[in-house]
């Protein structure tokens, strides 16, 4: 029992068993979104209340949790996360990816590779996909029920007639296991191949939704695509300008008022593990503290 | 249902609770074939129309369908995909609100490639090319490809709608009062042109109108229905030249509104 008084991880065993049983469905049928009775969180939806009730019903005592918002571990919001489970389950946590069991995240999924002894939460605010082009409720179940996916790539369509190219660059749909059209929540589509395939158990939970999704390890996950316009990731012209690394999803942070700019890692324990791992970027020496040091001040 | 029918319904029945939306409609549509569904409001010409699309499952009686594959079919045996594909490959409805049969938030070329990406086609030029195609040839112009149809006149929208459905080259298009609330000259346009496509295609055509000036251009047959009723068919002509039913007369000498 934590100090505080509540039951490990804050839910009752009930609400968890509840939860788990969303969630084993969710992976036998992955990609599938199983409706769950959403509980009231301490804590706004803005939040990550979905992704939170997914965490505290997996949690074990021995677990290592490692909260991330936008990528960087010392948001308010990833800080706020981790104290949570910190007083309510009194489990470790941390910010390296390498040493945490459950990852909760926002926006990102980290740069180094996940393994088989890792699940990855996803909060989710809007977990349906066909919602831009299609409201009813009713309507966007059947069109799952019969893989009925025209609409999604109408929506690319629509891109490419407007921007010339698919503009789509945040919850880029993608196709489970050839079977489930899914949002892979607001993730850079930067990070889609990193779920194909994956060692690692993804969980997805929107809370206001009321809706959980799974990906079981190494399952096929294809984003959705033209053969005339295939999908591609985002590229940077320029390494991190603080651990050199290439191939990685970069933040761009204004210096000043005159134009002056730099990218860094948006993932801050990959950028400062390379750095301390003897990596220099251009910048290393010359850039404020407050980025170097990541933390609240970038966001 | 006769050996070359494409579409037959029999004893198709509808009642809405305790009121009764049509009752005992039977008739053949064959290949190519344009029946025009006359009546006054509150006939059951809507009512009919979406029993014979699936649209609306009748309470008693039947529509059988012929498929491109020869086979002949009880719709009501079809599964929800079955259904829903044959409602976007053989069949087209055009609705009097174009607002109900366009998606308003999509541009007009994605209005008309959409059933194309329904059933697989993935690449994005050639999408792209059959839908300025289909827009050319319902008189849009290929610069307008990206518009949203709600920068789109009436008799644009309704001509998008055509496009929009005879892009995967349907066979029977229902048609429930394309041209009304469009001003006349826009109209004579719309059914000029639907009259013209009809012809080249070969396509077979529903449509429920209380025009009769619409029946007499553009179908060979006319269905007149009065009290959910059909109480006259025949050849076009005969029907609006020598009616023999009562209503009929009353309906064609004008005497009633329409
Ligand atoms: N959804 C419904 N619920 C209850 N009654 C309905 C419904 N739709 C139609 N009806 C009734 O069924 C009858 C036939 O209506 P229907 O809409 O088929 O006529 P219509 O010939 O298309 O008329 P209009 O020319 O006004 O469009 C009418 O009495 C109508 O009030
Ligand atoms: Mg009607």
């Amino acid at each position: 029992m934590s100090e505080t008084g509540y039951n490990f991880a804050y839910l009752d065993e009930g609400t968890k068993r509840m939860i788990r049983r969303a969630i084993l469905k969710g992976i036998a049928i992955p990609g599938y979104q199983v409706p769950f009775a959403s509980r009231e969180m301490p804590m706004p939806y803005g939040w990550g209340t979905g992704g939170v009730q997914v965490t505290a019903a997996i949690l074990g005592a021995d677990d290592v949790l490692k909260v991330i918002d936008q990528g960087s571990d010392d948001t308010t919001n990833a800080v706020s996360i981790r104290k949570f489970f910190e007083r309510t389950a009194g489990v470790e946590t941390t910010t390296a990816t390498t040493q945490a069991t459950i990852i909760q995240t926002r926006h990102r999924i980290p740069e180094t590779p996940l393994t088989e002894d890792q699940v990855l939460v996803f909060q989710v605010p809007i977990p349906e996909p066909l919602r831009f082009l299609e409201p009813r409720e009713t309507e966007t179940r059947r069109l799952h029920a019969l893989a009925d996916y025209g609409l999604m790539h109408v929506k690319l369509y629509e891109d490419i007639a407007r921007h010339g190219h698919i503009a789509t660059t945040y919850a880029y749909p993608v196709e489970v296991d050839g079977r489930y059209v899914m949002d892979p929540s607001p993730t850079p589509k930067f990070d889609n191949p990193k779920m194909d395939d994956c060692p690692a158990l993804q969980l997805f939970g929107a809370g206001r939704e009321k809706r959980i999704y799974a990906v079981p390890p190494y399952t096929k996950v294809t984003s959705l695509d033209f053969e005339d316009h295939p999908f591609a990731v985002q590229t940077f012209k320029q390494p991190c300008a603080l651990c050199d690394a290439h191939d990685v999803y970069l933040d761009e942070i204004v210096l000043d008022d005159r134009g002056g700019r730099m990218f860094v890692c948006s993932d801050t324990d990959h950028c400062e593990t390379r750095r301390g791992e003897g990596h220099r970027g251009a910048m290393l020496g010359t850039a404020p503290e407050a980025i170097t040091a990541g933390g609240n001040s970038r966001v | 249902m006769s050996d070359q029918s494409l579409l037959s319904a029999r004893h198709l029945r509808k009642m809405y609770g305790a009121r009764l939306g049509c009752t005992d409609v039977s008739f053949d549509l064959h290949e190519g074939e344009v029946l025009a569904v006359v009546g006054e409001s509150g006939s059951g010409k809507s009512t009919l129309l979406s029993l014979l699309s699936t649209e609306l499952e009748p309470t008693a009686g039947s529509v059988h369908y012929r498929f491109r594959t020869g086979e002949t079919r009880d719709l009501a045996s079809l599964s929800e995909a079955e259904r829903r594909f044959l409602l976007r490959t053989d069949w087209g409805f055009v609705r009097q609100d174009a607002r109900e049969g366009l998606r308003m938030g999509v541009s007009a070329g994605g209005n008309v490639g959409e059933r194309l990406m329904a059933v697989g086609e993935r690449h994005y030029g050639q999408i792209r090319g059959k839908a300025i195609d289909w827009l050319t040839r319902v008189e849009i112009e290929e610069a307008r490809v990206d518009d949203m149809p709600g920068s789109f006149s009436g008799g644009m929208r309704q001509r998008l709608q055509i496009a929009r459905n005879l892009v995967t080259h349907p066979r029977i298009v229902f048609m429930d009062e394309p041209t009304s609330g469009l001003d006349v000259s826009v109209q004579a346009r719309l059914l000029d042109l639907i009259r013209g496509l009809v012809s080249d295609l070969g396509l077979a055509v529903i449509i429920v109108t209380h025009d009769l000036a619409v029946a007499r251009l553009l179908s060979h047959r006319t269905m007149v229905m009065r009290g959910g009723r059909v109480v006259e068919t025949g050849l076009t002509d005969q029907v609006l030249d020598d009616p023999q039913d009562a209503y009929t007369q009353l309906l064609v000498s004008s005497v009633l509104p329409a």
